[in-house]
C-alpha cells in the first residue's frame, strides 16, 4: 500500500503533524480526544514501523544489513560540497530504535490517559509528547550529521518542556532549565566535532562520512594534528562529548536526577528508554569511524565503566524512588556505552551487539519499572520510599511487575536483561579484563539497590494509612511491556544488529554465566537479609561505611561541583566584570568623552570674544600654518 | 515593474502625512492598512524578482529605476534591488506591519506617533534599495531623526537622555560615515554610483583609509564594540515599536551598509582589516552574551542580547567566504523578525504587569498564555534552537567561518559557538523567572488576555520565523548568487 520511502516519512511526520494540531487547538480540544489523535498517531507510526523493519529485515543485500537511503533532499546548502539535506537511511540500528521508540511511546501515552488526567495543561502534554516522539523518530532515521543534531536538539527542548510541565513548581523549573543548559553545553562539543569532521570529509551525509573512512583516505597527517592526535580524533572525542551529555554520562550526569521532576511517564519515556540513549545510538551510527581511533574508543569505554559504578554506588543510598531508578538508568547507559568501547578491539566486535541489545531489553524493562513506580506516587501522593512499604498487599498487580523489571535488571535468567548484560559482560572479558571486573561489581550492586528498592515499597513496614489501588488504566499498559521485559531477551540479537552488517550467530555461553549471575543473586540475597524486615543492619553498615555512605547520599558532589562552576566560573569569573565595564569603562569612557567635549566647547568659546586684535592674529597664524603645510607638502 | 519600489517608498510617506491629518483613531487604522500595504508590496517585489530570476535574467540589480538628483554633482536616485535587498524589504514591512499594530493602544498623540513610525520605514525602504551612496546616506539620516522624538515622546524611564545618547552617537557615525562616502567619491573622481564604484575599483590606498571610517560608521548603527553603548539605553527607553524598530530595522541598517558598501566596494580594505572585524565581532557575541546575563529587566536583556546576535553579522561580514556573507544576510533577517517578536512580546507583557523586572513576574503562564507562548518562541528562537529562523543562520555562519583551517578563525568560531550555550543560560533565566514559577504578585493572577490585534501582530512574526527554520533553502535560493557576487570582488583580488 506505502513504500518504503513513504512510510519512513510517514513515521516521524505523523507525531510532528499531532503536535501542530493538538498545540494550536489547546483547550479548544476536549481532553479526551487529544490524547485519543496522540494514541492514535502513535499506533499508525508503530504499524509504519513495525511494518517497515520487517521489510528491512528481510530484504539483506547479498546477506548484509547496510545503510539504506530512501530519500534526501538539499535543504540548506552551504557550499558546494556541505549542505544540511534532510534525509532517511534505515539501517539495522535505526530500525530497532523506531520500534522501541514507537512501542515504548505507545504504553507511555496509554498510561499517561489515566494517570495525568484532570492535569490542567492536558492537552498539551499530549502535544508536547508528539512532539518528543517525532524529534527522536527523526534523530533516528537522519541521513545527515548535522540533521541528527537538528532533532538533538528537538528531543533536548521537548525534554525542557516536559520536565518543566509542573510550571509553577519551582524545583520543575529549576530542573528543566538545568536540564537543558547542561545538554547544551555538551552539545556545543558536538556542534564543533560536526565542524571539524565534515571538515575533514567534505560532507555531512553519514553515508559519506562512513564511506572516507573505509576507503583508507584518511591521513592523520593531512588532517591535521593538535596535541598529538589528529583531528578527526578531536571531532570523535568532541561528538562523544556530546553523546555523553545526552546520555548522562559522568560528569556531565547531573541534570539526569533533577530531570526525575517531570510527570513519571514522562521519565519513563524520555529519560529512561529514549532520548538518554541517543547517546549511545549516535556512537554506535559513528561506530565504524570511532573503532579505528584506539585511544578514543578507550576514552568510551572508561566514561561509560566510571558512570556504571558511581551511578550503581550512588543508588543504593537514595530514598526517592524515582531517582533510584534515574541512577539505575545512567549505570545501565554506562553499560551500553563501553560495550561499544570495548568493540573497538580486535575478537569483541559483538560488544556492538551488545550495547544495542542491552538498549533494546532496557527499554522496555526501565520503562516498565518507571511506570509501575508512577503507579505507586499515584497511590501513595510521595516519591520517597519512606511513605511506602508493605505495598504488595495495597497494589499486588504492581508488585508482580516491579518484580519482573528488578529480576530483569539484575541480570537474573531468563529474563531479558540477563540475556544482553552476559553478552555485554562476554565482551568485556575478551576486550579488557578489568572492564570486566568492574563489570562484575557494577551486576552485583545493580541487583542490590534494585531489590533494596523493591523490598522497602513492597514488604518492610507496612502504612496502614496508605490506601493504595491499582487501575486497570494504568496496569494494562505495564502489562503489556511486561511481555518484552521477560521474553526480548529471547530474540536472536545477533542475526540483524551487528557492527558489520552480517549477521551472526548467537551463542549461550552458559559456564560463563556463573559469576555474573551468582553475584546478581548474591546482591538480591544481601538487599533480602537488609530490607525485607525492618531491621537496624542498614544503619550498623552505614555507620561502619560512613565514609562511602556519605559519598553516596551525597552523590559524589559532583552537583556542588557544578554549581561552583557555574557560580565562580561563570557569573563571578565573567559575566560580572563584564557588566560591569560595560558599564563603567566602555559606556564611562563614552560619557567622559561627551563632557569633554563640553569642556572643550566651553573654551573654545572664549576665543570668540569679539576683540579685533585676536582675531588679526589667529588670521596670520592660519595663514603662516597653511605656508608651512604647502612647503612641506611640495618637498615631499 | 520599476514603479514598484519608488511606490513602496511612497506609501509610508503618503500615510505619514495622511496619519498627521486626520484624528488619533483614524491614524491607527491608517498606519495598520498601510503596513499591510507596504507587507503586501514587498511580498510582489519578491514574486516579481523571482520571476526575472526563473525567467533567466542575470543583471545584478531588478527593478531599477533611475532619476537624477543633483545633475551637477552627479547625485542621483538610483534604485534597484537583488537578492540580498529583497529579503531586507520584505523583513521590513513585517515589522513595520507587526510594529503598527502592536501600537493600536498608543495614547498621546497617536497621530504623530504614527506618522513618525511610517517615516521611518520609508527611510529604510531607501535605504535597502539604494544604488547610489549619497541616496543611501540621505534614507539612513532619514531613519534617525523621528527616534529621536519616538523615544523622547512616547518612551520610559531616562527617555530624554537615552534618546540624547542615541540620536549623537548615531550622527556620530553618521559624521565618519559622510566623510568616508566622500573619501570614496573624490577618490572615484565625483561618483556615488554603487554599480560603477564596484566594477571601477578604487585604489588599495583609498580603500585603506575609506575603509574605517565606513566601517566603524555602519557599525555604529548596528552595535559593534565598542561603540555599542546606545544600544542597551536607547532600546529600553523606546516605547514598544520604537525598540521593534530600532533592534529590526535600524540595526541592520548598518549591518546592511557594512556588507554592501565598506566590504562589496572595499575588497582589498576589506581583507586587510578582516582580523580586526573578527576580533571586534567576536568580542560583542561572548561579552554581549555575557553582560546580558546579568541584566534584571527584560527589555535591557533583550537590548543586550541584541548587542551578541548582531556580532554574527559582523563576524559573518568580517570571515569573507560565501556560507558566511550567506549566514550574515540570514542573520540579519532572522534577527530583524525574531527581537522584533521578542520586543513586543515584552511591551505587550510590561503594558500588562506595569513592570520589566523579571524578579516581578512569574508564572505569567497561567495569567496569559498566549503571550507568554509568544515570549517563549522568541526566546528559543533567540537561542538557536532548530526549527526557527536563528539556527539557520548561526549556523551557516559557523559552517562559513570553519572554512578557514588555521588557529585565529578557528579560536574565533570557538568563542562565537560557545556564546549560545551562554545565550541559553540566560533565555532560559529569563523563560523561568517570568514565563514559569508561581505567581509573584496578586495583581498578576489575572490579565487581561492579548486582543484579536495583538495576536495578529505577534503572529505574523511568529509565522515568517517559522517559515524561515523550516524553509531556510527558498531563503539561501534567492540570495546565494548575491553573496556569490561579493565574494567575486574578493577572488578578482586573488588573481589580479
Amino acid at each position: 500500500m506505502f513504500t518504503p520511502a513513504t512510510e519512513a516519512i510517514l513515521i516521524p511526520l505523523i507525531p510532528f503533524l499531532l503536535f501542530g494540531i493538538i498545540g494550536l487547538a489547546g483547550r479548544r480540544l476536549p481532553e479526551i480526544f487529544s490524547a485519543f489523535l496522540g494514541i492514535g498517531g502513535i499506533l499508525a507510526s508503530l504499524l509504519f514501523s513495525l511494518h517497515l523493519s520487517v521489510s528491512y529485515f528481510s530484504e539483506p543485500v547479498q546477506g548484509a544489513f547496510v545503510l539504506k537511503e530512501f530519500f534526501s533532499f538539499p535543504w540548506l546548502n552551504f557550499s558546494e560540497n556541505l549542505k544540511i539535506s534532510i534525509g532517511l537511511v534505515a539501517d539495522p540500528i535505526s530500525m530497532l530504535m523506531v520500534v522501541v521508540i514507537c512501542s515504548v511511546s505507545l504504553m507511555v501515552q496509554w498510561f499517561s490517559l489515566t494517570y495525568m488526567k484532570g492535569e490542567e495543561r492536558f492537552q498539551m502534554y499530549y502535544a508536547f509528547l508528539s512532539l518528543f516522539t517525532g524529534s527522536m523518530l527523526g534523530l533516528v532515521l537522519s541521513s545527515n550529521i548535522f540533521q541528527m543534531y537538528i532533532f538533538w536538539e528537538l528531543v533536548g527542548v521537548s525534554s525542557f518542556l516536559l520536565i518543566g510541565f509542573y510550571f509553577q513548581k519551582p524545583s520543575a523549573v529549576a530542573a528543566s532549565k538545568k536540564a537543558f543548559i547542561v545538554t547544551r553545553f555538551a552539545d556545543l562539543g558536538f556542534l564543533i566535532g560536526i565542524l571539524l569532521l565534515s571538515y575533514e570529509t567534505q560532507t555531512m551525509e553519514f553515508k559519506g562520512i562512513l564511506d572516507y573512512f573505509k576507503s583508507g583516505n584518511f591521513n592523520p597527517e593531512v588532517s591535521g594534528i593538535w596535541m598529538s592526535h589528529s583531528l578527526a580524533a578531536w571531532a570523535l572525542v568532541l561528538i562523544f562529548v556530546g553523546a555523553a551529555g545526552k546520555s548522562a554520562m559522568f560528569p556531565l550526569h547531573i541534570w539526569l536526577p533533577d530531570a526525575m521532576e517531570g510527570p513519571t511517564p514522562v521519565s519513563a519515556l524520555i529519560h529512561a528508554a529514549t532520548m538518554v540513549v541517543a547517546g549511545v545510538f549516535l556512537v554506535g551510527r559513528l561506530f565504524p569511524v570511532y573503532s579505528l581511533f584506539e585511544g578514543v574508543m578507550q576514552l568510551v569505554t572508561w566514561i561509560g565503566v566510571l558512570s556504571s559504578i558511581l551511578a550503581a554506588i550512588i543508588a543504593i543510598s537514595q530514598t526517592d524512588i524515582k531517582r533510584v531508578l534515574a541512577y539505575s538508568t545512567l549505570s545501565q547507559i554506562g553499560y551500553m556505552m563501553f560495550a561499544l568501547g570495548v568493540a573497538g578491539k580486535a575478537g569483541a566486535e559483538a560488544g556492538f551487539t551488545a550495547s544495542f541489545f542491552h538498549l533494546f531489553t532496557h527499554a522496555f524493562f526501565k520503562s516498565l519499572l518507571f511506570l509501575a513506580a508512577g503507579a505507586i506516587i499515584h497511590a501513595v501522593h510521595s516519591n520517597e520510599v519512606e511513605n511506602m512499604g508493605g505495598l504488595r498487599k495495597q497494589m499486588p498487580i504492581v508488585h508482580w511487575l516491579f518484580l519482573i523489571g528488578c529480576l530483569a535488571i539484575s541480570g537474573v535468567p531468563p529474563f531479558s536483561g540477563f540475556f544482553s548484560k552476559e553478552e555485554i559482560l562476554l565482551n568485556a572479558w575478551k576486550s579488557q579484563p578489568l572492564v570486566y571486573g568492574f563489570a562484575l561489581i557494577g551486576s552485583g550492586l545493580t541487583a542490590f539497590y534494585m531489590f533494596r528498592l523493591f523490598f522497602l515499597v513492597f514488604y518492610n513496614k507496612s502504612h496502614s494509612d496508605v490506601h493504595g489501588h491499582e487501575s486497570m488504566g494504568l496496569n494494562f499498559p505495564m502489562l503489556l511491556l511486561a511481555i518484552p521485559a521477560v521474553f526480548a531477551g529471547f530474540v536472536p540479537f545477533s542475526s540483524y544488529v551487528t557492527s558489520t552488517g552480517l549477521p551472526e550467530e548467537t551463542h549461550l555461553h552458559l559456564m560463563f554465566s556463573i559469576a555474573p549471575v551468582g553475584i546478581g543473586l548474591l546482591g538480591i540475597g544481601l538487599a533480602y537479609l537488609f530490607y525485607f524486615k525492618q531491621n537496624s543492619l542498614p544503619e550498623q553498615w552505614a555507620s561502619k561505611l560512613s565514609g562511602l555512605y556519605k559519598l553516596s547520599r551525597g552523590k559524589f558532589y559532583f552537583d556542588e561541583l557544578w554549581r561552583a562552576v557555574y557560580q565562580i566560573g561563570l557569573i563571578r569569573a565573567l559575566a560580572t566584570p563584564a557588566a560591569w565595564i560595560d558599564k563603567n569603562l566602555v559606556d564611562g569612557g563614552l560619557r567622559m568623552g561627551a563632557e569633554k567635549t563640553l569642556r572643550l566647547g566651553d573654551r573654545v568659546k572664549l576665543i570668540q570674544n569679539g576683540k579685533l586684535q585676536d582675531y588679526v592674529l589667529y588670521f596670520l597664524m592660519g595663514i603662516l600654518a597653511l605656508i608651512l603645510l604647502t612647503l612641506l607638502m611640495i618637498q615631499s | 515593474m520599476s514603479f514598484l519600489i519608488p511606490l513602496l517608498i511612497a506609501v509610508p510617506l503618503c500615510s505619514a502625512v495622511a496619519n498627521y491629518l486626520v484624528n488619533a483613531n483614524s491614524a491607527r487604522w491608517i498606519a495598520a492598512i498601510s503596513g499591510f500595504i507596504q507587507l503586501v508590496l514587498s511580498i510582489l517585489i519578491w514574486k516579481v524578482y523571482a520571476d526575472f530570476r526563473a525567467a533567466g535574467e542575470t543583471a545584478q540589480f531588478l527593478l531599477t529605476a533611475h532619476y537624477s538628483w543633483f545633475p551637477l554633482w552627479n547625485i542621483n536616485l538610483d534604485l534597484g534591488l537583488d537578492g540580498i535587498s529583497v529579503t531586507m524589504l520584505i523583513m521590513t514591512s513585517l515589522v513595520v506591519f507587526s510594529a503598527s499594530l502592536l501600537s493600536w493602544n498608543v495614547r498621546n498623540d497617536a497621530k504623530l506617533f504614527f506618522s513618525l513610525l511610517n517615516f521611518l520605514s520609508a527611510g529604510a525602504y531607501g535605504f535597502f534599495s539604494s544604488l547610489d551612496l549619497f541616496a543611501m546616506f540621505f534614507f539612513l539620516e532619514l531613519a534617525v531623526v523621528p527616534k529621536f522624538l519616538l523615544i523622547g515622546i512616547w518612551g520610559s524611564g531616562e527617555k530624554i537622555a537615552s534618546a540624547m545618547k542615541l540620536v549623537l552617537m548615531l550622527m556620530g557615525g553618521s559624521a565618519l560615515l559622510l566623510t568616508g562616502l566622500f573619501v570614496v567619491y573624490y577618490g572615484a573622481g565625483g561618483n556615488f554610483s554603487l554599480t560603477e564604484l564596484a566594477s571601477n575599483r578604487l585604489g588599495r590606498e583609498i580603500q585603506l583609509v575609506a575603509f574605517p571610517l565606513l566601517f566603524i560608521g555602519f557599525g555604529v548603527f548596528t552595535a559593534l564594540f565598542p561603540f555599542h553603548t546606545w544600544v542597551p539605553d536607547g532600546h529600553s527607553s523606546a516605547p514598544t515599536a520604537g525598540s521593534m524598530f530600532l533592534a529590526g530595522i535600524s540595526m541592520k541598517l548598518g549591518a546592511y551598509g557594512c556588507l554592501r558598501v565598506a566590504t562589496y566596494l572595499l575588497p582589498d580594505a576589506a581583507v586587510a582589516y578582516s582580523p580586526y572585524v573578527i576580533i571586534l565581532s567576536s568580542i560583542a557575541i561572548v561579552y554581549g552574551a555575557l553582560a546580558t546575563l546579568m541584566q534584571t529587566d527584560l527589555k535591557y536583556m533583550n537590548a543586550y542580547s541584541s548587542i551578541s546576535h548582531c556580532g554574527f553579522i559582523l563576524l559573518g561580514i568580517g570571515m569573507q567566504t560565501k556560507a558566511s556573507i550567506l549566514g550574515s544576510v540570514m542573520q540579519m533577517v532572522s534577527h530583524g523578525l525574531m527581537t522584533a517578536l521578542f520586543f513586543g512580546a515584552i511591551g505587550l507583557i510590561y503594558q500588562r504587569t506595569h513592570t520589566r523586572k523579571m524578579e516581578e513576574m512569574g508564572g505569567l503562564l497561567k495569567s496569559i498564555p498566549f503571550l507568554s507562548a509568544v515570549f517563549v518562541i522568541a526566546g528559543l528562537c533567540s537561542l538557536g534552537l532548530p526549527g526557527f529562523s536563528g539556527f539557520v543562520s548561526e549556523m551557516t555562519i559557523f559552517v562559513g567561518s570553519w572554512e578557514h583551517s588555521d588557529a585565529f578563525h578557528r579560536v574565533a568560531t570557538i568563542l562565537a559557538a560557545a556564546s549560545i550555550v551562554v545565550t541559553a543560560i540566560y533565555i532560559l533565566s529569563a523563560i523561568g523567572k517570568v514565563i514559569f514559577g508561581p505567581i509573584r504578585q496578586a495583581s498578576h493572577i489575572s490579565l487581561e488576555p492579548a486582543s484579536f490585534v495583538e495576536k495578529l501582530g505577534t503572529g505574523v512574526l511568529v509565522v515568517a520565523i517559522l517559515f524561515m527554520g523550516l524553509v531556510p533553502f527558498w531563503f539561501t535560493n534567492l540570495i546565494s548568487e548575491d553573496a556569490r557576487l561579493i565574494m567575486n570582488q574578493f577572488t578578482l583580488l586573488m588573481n589580479p
